[in-house]
């Protein structure tokens, strides 16, 4: 493998570990404030809908504002996710059912939902319009990479690995050292560690635990939304049933891998975007003759999760107060 | 209310039930706390009954009573977590209401709660300021925190390093941090839950340095325990709780510990149990330097020694949570000791892989401390709970198969010879009251024919009925010749039935008590953990005085 | 007393009314979806009905779908009596089908009569292997069974495209798919089997194993309320502190529960390989082990009732497959709209409608206090 293939290999690891990114930082939120979610797919699925037949409806009415259209599709997408999540919310917190049945009501009812509507509206057996490249988040050239990219080495890293992604590559970046900061620089984000370790805590504190688990999931609905809308208006140009495939539990599995923790959780998202990256190289390749079973790289996050929790590499310690609803003891 | 009333006033002074003039405070100042005719049900559950209770201003008041005396609720109450059914609560004189932790807080109460109410992965700090963080960012608001803590720290000796995660802190600096808390928050009446029950005695007599300096600078002290020693040795007034009401109220000075032992416990009206001497038999349950650490790793059985024969009774008396419960959980396989010997009829099972199974294999039936927890499924059909324990054994099972027509007929006879109401094999556990749902287990127990009998509180929240009933079954049961061990709290309980009784105190067996001095005032200070010899002497010289 | 315990209602409300009235919700619910997309809903319904019910076919492939749903929600109640959420009776019934599958093509010498038990051995044994490791995981290091099992609901997927792209592949063919099993080896239809009788139904993919789910739902009955292994699962789900006084250990009943869980999970493999595919191919579960979710919480975990909430998805699975051919609009994903619905209202709302169906039912009903027999 070259240099620049290598370069290469690593900028699709990037793409492949943005949503991955977006949707492990919105189960940290959730899961750190004590709500379980294995809903993140659900949502995912249903914002990246919600995204590209948004941003297909509503770029001819925009006119000269078509550039307009991406970002209502993300605010769409945004919408619906924090909607499911909201759900979640009413059906654990509120009502105090199991977070687990109601994640997988979610996962269930948004992948209907999204292919039922779509198939209605669009007409074409669930996809969305296809996206012109105004109305989806294309990729933006730093400048000079066109000139600084012929430099050896250096260049390269620069042109194809910096330059070139569409904005919400960025913002996942980005999106990390900001929950890290507000997970343990703020107010907001002590309360929240609090609450998922222990309510009873937080309840004496006089703080309502009710309303701080909303909170995390308002904001586990908004990256969860642009995890999805990435998927479908930015990475694609249409909803596709079925787009998200698992991803929202792969990012679940790197939210667990990195033990909750936003870095951590991040190069684990890393390493399952590479390991995915690697899986399309690979397809068809063989090594000494022998086809590479790729499918083994898709099923080693996974691995890699259940040895974890097994308690084999380091211990993963769940927020104490997941999953379980808070009532006051008598 | 009515039909679970069998208490009366303790012997030692005619204060009765409710809202006899507590003692009054030093001067004209208004109280610190001041409760009047509290009420508090949790379903049918009567917690708290017309309690009245005044609180004098820079004064260390105990509340002692025993486990499910209602002290824990009342504070609640106290504190906003739960909501009176009735009743007011004045603060320095003025009418309260508090209805959350933060209008108890606003009020100037802080709470020391018996589990702490502690972010364990937070350092000291990041404790102290939940909940009161005065700037969106952490930083801010930690830096003038900082200085406040440093300074709390020094004026009350409350020595904690604020940048320790509290999960590496040994518990009583744990406990500092919950003071700490409440200080933070500006308290000036501090309540404090069992502060004890997990501290080593050094840490409790630092604890104890706290308070009475906590008390010096003019705060008020609230001390919830069910503990003598430490009303004796750090309250200026105490008030004594009973089943859900408010039984005496004393100046500390003007009482003795067997007085309130005697408050605590109260004297049921119970008739004697009819019984012949005990006609021993052989070792049935021998014990030898048995220790029981909990899951805390705290160790709560402390080299405990003692035989048990066939054909007698031996009670264990003592106050709640002084280790009795886990031995008994030990011998019934349901735990492993650390240390020592269990030995059933000779068989030594400590050390072996023991569960409840292979200790009922030995002929060893339990009744639990917990029914409700432990000894019933209450979602269960009585016939269900009726064969828990025993389910495997060839009487109830017919092949692959339960044998319903055998475990129902067992289940009716059961309910016949021990008159459980409604005779309904049918109906779930949780349909029946306390004293049949005791019944069922007791019949389960007794049934099983075994030779070794542990019995935890048999009497707890059962009523009087079928106490005496319970009661006759086990003198039945010691004069058929079997062995059986008895564990309560209740004193007079302990004394009718028992031909042997030990003493435990502190995860020790204090001693045993003599056959001829089997009176309430000797057993109770061996319960507060006076040894026997002191213990004589002293129950002794007061007989006398009299 | 101040507050005595609420007037109960009968045990048939909640048993019987509450399910009742979740499904309807689900059924509004879903009716607004349905007016979202511009079709009406009584419309939907009447032809969904008619697709599942209308005739002879239709109740068989009814049948046969309510075939899958009684073995993945009869997998999913097993473990809940024992205090476990088996999310993972997919992955589970993927692998059994996968051990049906390995019998069916490598011991086709043998005659069918030694293959099908062969066959409904492996189903058993390699779905409750594949429950297995998570169970052993959650008993002795408490790794959580819910995120274990769905994680080895990912890997039985990679592991079966792996097999099946690779291993067990038809040589010269391009789909992954192996061979179709010899003829002999076909498990009889249900119309096959009647013919000879006399009897005349439609031809349906409905063939014997519905009647080895109804053979299951039996055995389960009877293991989990007549055996005495079924009463520890029941005391350890019901009260863990409970079960150790009784002397029933945890972790043994954890493993039990999922290795029966999961071989119940893994006949669906019977039904759907040696019942209807007559091959191995890819994604033949299509999300029915999740679906057994739904049928295990409005069956109530009992064998009566996840007969009769299996029948309801099988109905909907099938009724809602015909209704295209009329409304082009309204396609299978409706379903899964329905069974999302049917998960949000019969399991994770539980409490929002129980307590007021309940007291309406008291407040109608049971104006009048009854004195309550002092105790």
């Amino acid at each position: 493998m070259s240099y620049f293939e290598i370069i290469l290999m690593l900028d699709a690891t990037l793409r492949l570990a943005t949503p991955l990114i977006f949707a492990a930082l919105a189960g940290l939120y959730a899961e750190r404030s004590g709500v379980f979610d294995i809903g993140l797919e659900g949502k995912m699925l249903g914002s990246a809908f919600a995204a590209a037949a948004v941003a297909a409806v509503v770029y001819p009415h925009l006119g000269g504002a078509g550039w307009l259209s991406p970002w209502v599709g993300l605010l769409a997408g945004i919408l619906v996710s924090v909607a499911l999540s909201m759900l979640h919310g009413f059906a654990c917190i509120t009502h105090r059912g199991n977070q687990i049945v109601s994640g997988v009501a979610i996962n269930i009812l948004a992948g209907g939902l999204a292919i039922a509507l779509g198939r209605a509206w669009f007409a074409r057996g669930g996809q969305t319009d296809q996206l012109g490249n105004e109305q989806r988040f294309t990729a933006i050239t730093w400048p000079g990479a066109e000139t600084i990219g012929d430099i050896p080495v250096i260049g390269p890293i620069y042109a194809e690995l910096i330059s070139g992604h569409n904005l919400l590559v960025y913002l996942a970046i980005l999106a990390v050292p900001l929950t890290a900061f507000v997970v343990y620089r703020t107010r907001f984000g002590l309360r929240l560690r609090a609450v998922g370790e222990n309510p009873a805590a937080v309840d004496t504190a006089g703080i309502s635990v009710p309303w701080m688990r909303y909170k995390a999931l308002i904001v586990t609905g908004v990256l969860c939304g642009i995890s999805g809308s990435y998927l479908s208006i930015a990475h694609g140009a249409s909803f596709v049933p079925n787009m998200s495939a698992g991803k929202g539990f792969i990012a679940l599995a790197a939210l667990i891998f990195g033990k909750w923790r936003p870095f951590p959780a991040f190069f684990a998202c890393l390493l399952f975007g590479f390991l995915e990256a690697l899986e399309q190289r690979m397809q068809g390749a063989t090594i000494g003759g022998l086809a590479v079973p790729v499918q083994l790289f898709q099923a080693m996050p996974y691995i890699f999760t259940v040895i974890l929790l097994a308690g084999f590499i380091g211990r993963a310690v769940a927020p104490r107060a997941g999953g379980i609803p808070y009532v006051k003891e008598r | 209310m009515s039909g679970g009333d069998r208490t009366q006033p303790g012997p030692g002074g005619g204060a009765g039930p409710g809202h006899a003039a507590p003692a009054a405070p030093a001067g004209d100042a208004p109280p610190a706390i001041e409760l009047r005719h509290i009420n508090k049900h949790f379903g049918p559950v009567h917690a708290n009954r017309d309690i009245s209770l005044s609180v004098a201003r820079g004064t260390i008041h105990g509340i002692i009573g025993e486990n499910g005396a209602g002290k824990s609720t009342l504070m609640s109450i106290l504190y906003g977590f739960y909501q009176a059914d009735s009743g007011e609560i004045r603060v320095n004189g003025q009418p309260t209401p508090i209805l959350t932790p933060s209008d108890a807080i606003r009020a100037g109460i802080g709470m020391v709660h018996q589990h702490f109410m502690l972010v364990y992965p937070f350092t000291v700090l990041e404790n102290v300021v939940l909940g009161t963080e005065s700037r969106p960012l952490l930083r801010e608001t930690l830096a003038g925190a900082r200085a406040e803590l440093e300074r709390l720290e020094r004026e009350y000796g409350l020595e904690v390093d604020p940048d320790a995660v509290v999960e590496n802190l040994p518990v009583g600096a744990q406990q500092r941090v919950e003071i700490l808390k409440a200080l933070y928050r500006g308290a000036d009446i501090l309540i404090l839950d069992e502060p004890t029950g997990v501290l080593t005695p050094q840490e409790a007599d630092d604890l104890f340095r706290i308070l009475a300096a906590l008390r010096d600078q003019g705060k008020t002290v609230i001390l919830i325990t069910h503990k003598l020693r430490e009303i004796m040795a750090i309250t200026d007034n105490v008030s004594v709780m009973r089943q859900g009401q408010m039984v005496a109220h004393r100046k500390t000075s003007e009482t003795s510990r067997d007085e309130l032992a005697e408050l605590m416990v109260g004297r049921k009206v119970l008739l004697r149990v009819e019984k012949g001497e005990a006609q021993l038999g052989p070792v049935i349950l021998d014990v030898e330097g048995l220790d029981v650490v909990d899951h805390l790793g705290v160790r709560r059985v402390k080299d405990v020694s003692f035989q048990v024969r066939a054909g007698e009774i031996v009670g264990i008396a003592g106050v709640s949570g002084n280790g009795q419960s886990e031995l008994l959980a030990a011998l019934a396989g349901m735990t492993r000791p650390a240390k020592g010997h269990i030995r059933i009829r000779g068989t030594d099972v400590a050390g072996h892989h023991v569960d409840a199974r292979t200790m009922r294999a030995l002929k060893v039936a339990h009744v639990p401390e917990d029914r409700q927890r432990e000894g019933l499924v209450t979602s269960f059909a009585a016939n269900e709970c009726a064969i828990l324990g025993y389910h495997r054994a060839p009487r109830y099972n017919r092949g692959l198969f339960l044998d319903r027509g055998r475990i129902l007929g067992a289940t009716r006879q059961l309910m016949q010879d021990y008159d459980v109401r409604p005779p309904n094999p049918f109906l779930p556990a949780a349909n029946f009251s306390g004293g049949n749902q005791q019944k069922i287990v007791v019949a389960r127990e007794i049934t099983s024919d075994p030779d070794l009998l542990l019995v935890g509180q048999p009497t707890r929240g059962v009523d009087i009925g079928a106490i005496e009933f319970i009661h006759r079954r086990l003198i039945a049961m010691r004069d058929a010749g079997k062995a059986i061990l008895l564990v309560s709290v209740e004193l007079d309980e302990i004394m009718s039935l028992s031909d042997r009784i030990l003493v435990m105190f502190d995860g020790h067996i204090v001693g045993e008590v003599p056959q001829d001095r089997r009176d309430e005032r000797t057993i109770g200070l061996m319960m507060a953990g006076v040894p026997l010899e002191t213990a004589e002497a002293q129950a002794h010289a007061a007989a006398g005085a009299h | 007393m101040a507050t005595a315990e609420p007037v109960r209602a009968p045990a048939w409300v909640r048993v019987g009314l509450v399910p009742l009235v979740n499904l309807l919700l689900a059924f509004i619910v879903t009716g607004l979806v349905v007016l979202a997309v511009g079709e009406n809903p009584f419309e939907v319904l009447r032809l969904l009905v008619r697709g599942a019910f209308g005739y002879p076919e239709a109740i068989g492939y009814t049948l046969y779908y309510t075939t899958n749903f009684i073995f993945t929600g009869l997998a999913v109640a097993v473990a809940i009596h024992a205090g476990l959420f088996n999310i993972g009776g997919e992955g589970q019934a993927y692998i059994g089908g996968l051990g049906v599958g390995l019998v069916c093509l490598y011991l086709d010498f043998l005659p069918f009569i030694v293959v099908l038990p062969l066959a409904i051995i492996a189903a058993a044994l390699f779905g409750a292997a594949w429950a297995f490791i998570p169970a052993l995981l959650q008993a002795k290091r408490g790794s959580h069974i819910v995120i274990t099992t769905i994680m080895f609901n990912f890997i039985a997927a990679a592991l079966m495209v792996f097999l099946l792209g690779k291993v067990l592949i038809k040589p010269g063919q391009m789909s992954p798919e192996s061979r179709q099993f010899a003829d002999h080896l076909f498990l009889p239809k249900i119309h096959e089997v009647l013919e000879p009788v006399g009897i005349s139904i439609g031809r349906s993919p409905l063939n014997l194993s519905f009647i080895w789910a109804l053979v299951c739902c039996v055995l389960v009955y009877l293991f989990i309320w007549r055996t005495r292994w079924g009463y520890e699962f029941r005391t350890v789900g019901q009260n863990e502190r409970a079960a150790v006084y009784g002397g029933i250990s945890p972790s043994r009943v954890t493993i039990w529960a999922m290795v029966i869980s999961g071989a119940l999970a893994g006949f669906m493999g019977i039904n759907e390989i040696m019942g209807v595919n007559h091959r191995l191919l890819l994604n033949f579960t299509a999300g029915y082990g999740f679906v057994g979710i739904a049928v295990a919480l409005m069956g109530r975990n009992h064998p009566v009732g996840i007969v009769l909430a299996a029948l309801l998805f099988g109905a909907l699975t099938q009724g809602v497959a015909e209704v295209p051919f009329d409304i082009p609009a309204i396609d299978r994903e409706m379903q899964q709209v329905i069974q999302g619905l049917i998960i949000l209202f019969a399991g994770a709302l539980e409490y929002m409608v129980r307590p007021h169906v309940e007291r309406a039912y008291v407040a109608l009903f049971r104006p009048r206090r009854q004195p309550v027999a002092a105790e």
